[in-house]
């Protein structure tokens, strides 16, 4: 795809985002907004995954470790085929397949159950290691939050990814800067997370638009051999959504009918 | 007098037994290779066997990614680090999405001796057994260790293997069954009642028998290795037959084995039911052997319970 044509996949994953939370009246729009470029880059631009064989032991693999995005995920996973958009209508209900936070177990194409945060990374770890260990060339791609990286087993898992050398391993960190309670540095200050990254043995590129998509496909395109990759990237909680840009109570909460009719004409400007 | 052999370090040898059937068998382990004994495993295969450091969490997070390439991970730590530090990734990393981990867990129980009360777990087998589709396998001998870990390499599923420090007598003659995951083995039938024992308790239950038979008093003697899931057809035969039932654990009464019984009889068979394990409290440093008759689980103790209770 080139970048028009991701634009407008980027702008369909936005709408699907907040009929997804509006029809379930609850959910992670804010987190799910700020998630999307990278998301739609990585998963329906990058990867070498196919619907029609989900399982393919050489396929890339991609753990959302920040899994509340459950809804940017659903929507990159409709974008490439592998879900339909009628079952947006079941997310976050009872016996569906779109679970508040996603579920390896339900969905070919989803490679880990992810949402207790902190534990993605280290799962996407093993995946990379797995790939190594067995001469596989398949890449592994995992999404973290901000505020998600205030848990010790992120760092744990950031220490054997330089450890093994996991140069098949690409870290994405959406640096939004909210969390629920607040901001990163009124809840818990993450302090310099680029030089932290790299104290870890990581090549770091950081994006001061992280919502960019050129941006986001040079860091990508980066080769980095020896050591891991990790894209720090600075983006818009709430992205896109003029009433839910940087704002911390979008964390959480579902928009009311009104609201989505207001955020869906914005998507259609 | 039996030779002894700890279940950890039967696990060290089975597993290099079994890496050489099965290129897809990977070991993790944090930092205690020498003491769970995987050391063993990566003597034989070092470009298998991965150290992920004093990294709990994280080394059970690999080990389910590693099951997703299709590899065959048992990790190993301290059942405290395993069950107790990682129960969360255990849950949510590993049992949620049903991956094919195998989490094996040495130094359980208060048998741990000197390292003392935060070192032995008492809560593993409870923790566990709690978790949606989980099986949990505890090996009364070195025999059965080596063949429950072949058993859990072919099961296709989240599994916990629970295993001691201590060396303890390899079972002889009859006393030698074959391990069946999900099935319990009765050792020894007698009328008077029915001990279910998991782990070192089996040894124990089956001298605390001798020493019973000795005074007229006859029991059956079960071991349940699989509690989960647990053989109720065994367990429910013999409580119903015998009438009064036992159970005996190296872990706490709470949410072990004992509770694992009862819910299999509970409502269903009527009988005398008497829990023997760690009273709700937490261990202490002491050789293991005198640790063990701390808290009441020596063949004597046991014997002299079971006849108090009768």
């Amino acid at each position: 795809m080139n970048f028009d044509e991701l634009r407008s996949v980027c702008t369909q994953m936005r709408r699907d985002i907040i009929n997804m939370t509006a029809n379930a009246g609850s959910g992670h729009p804010g987190g799910s907004l700020s998630s999307v470029e990278l998301m739609a880059s990585v998963f329906c631009n990058r990867m070498n995954v196919d619907p029609q064989d989900p399982h393919n032991p050489d396929r890339d693999r991609f753990v959302l470790s920040k899994g509340h995005a459950a809804p940017c995920y659903y929507a990159a996973l409709a974008a490439k085929g592998f879900i339909s958009r009628d079952e947006y209508a079941d997310f976050r209900q009872l016996h569906s397949r779109l679970q508040g936070h996603p579920d390896a177990k339900k969905i070919p194409g989803v490679d880990a159950s992810t949402g207790s945060l902190g534990q993605g990374c280290s799962i996407a770890v093993g995946m990379a290691l797995g790939a190594k260990h067995q001469g596989k060339n398949f890449k592994v791609y995992t999404i973290l939050g901000d505020g998600e990286c205030q848990e010790g087993q992120i760092w744990e898992s950031l220490m054997s990814a330089a450890h093994y050398k996991l140069d098949n391993l690409t870290v994405i960190v959406d640096n939004n800067g909210l969390q629920i309670d607040g901001s990163n540095d009124e809840v818990m200050s993450l302090g310099d997370l680029a030089a932290k990254l790299a104290a870890f043995g990581f090549e770091v590129f950081e994006l001061e638009d992280g919502n960019d998509l050129e941006s986001i496909a040079k860091a990508l395109d980066a080769e980095v051999v020896g050591r891991p990759k990790c894209i720090l990237a600075h983006t818009v909680k709430g992205k896109g959504i003029s009433f839910m840009e940087n704002q911390v109570g979008w964390h959480g909460k579902a928009p009311n009918e009104e609201q989505r009719a207001a955020a869906l004409a914005e998507l259609e400007g | 007098m039996s030779e002894k052999i700890a279940t950890r370090a039967a696990y060290g040898e089975a597993l290099v037994e079994l890496g050489k059937q099965n290129d897809k068998v990977v070991v993790l382990d944090a930092d205690l290779a020498h003491a769970t004994m995987t050391v063993t495993f990566q003597k034989a295969f070092p470009d298998r066997h991965y150290n992920a450091g004093i990294a709990e969490a994280n080394m059970v997070g690999m080990a389910a990614g590693l099951s997703t390439t299709g590899l065959v991970p048992f990790c190993s730590t301290f059942a405290m680090f395993a069950a107790g530090r990682a129960y969360e990734q255990i849950r949510n990393s590993i049992a949620y999405p049903k991956f094919n981990v195998k989490v094996a867990a040495t130094h359980a129980g208060v048998s741990v001796g000197e390292d003392g009360g935060s070192h032995q777990c008492i809560e593993d087998i409870a923790l566990m057994r709690v978790i949606p589709g989980m099986t949990v396998v505890v090996p009364a001998d070195a025999n059965e260790a080596r063949e429950a870990v072949f058993a859990l390499a072919e099961y296709e599923g989240p599994a916990y293997l629970r295993l001691a420090r201590l060396a303890t007598p390899v079972f002889e003659g009859d006393m030698v069954k074959p391990f069946v995951l999900g099935k319990a083995q009765c050792l020894r039938e007698g009328k008077d009642a029915v001990v279910f024992a998991c782990g070192l308790m089996v040894n124990e239950s089956l001298e605390a028998a001798k020493l019973l038979a000795a005074e007229g008093i006859e029991l059956t003697v079960v071991n349940v290795s699989t509690i989960k899931p647990i053989d109720a057809e065994t367990v429910t035969k013999y409580a119903s037959e015998t009438g009064k039932v036992f159970t005996v654990e190296e872990h706490s009464v709470i949410g072990g084995l004992g509770d694992a019984v009862a819910d299999v009889l509970m409502g269903k068979v009527h009988c005398g039911f008497h829990k023997i394990g760690v009273q709700d409290q937490f261990g202490q440093s002491g050789k293991a052997a005198d640790v063990l008759r701390e808290y009441g689980l020596t063949a004597d103790q046991i014997a002299a319970n079971i006849k108090a209770h009768l």
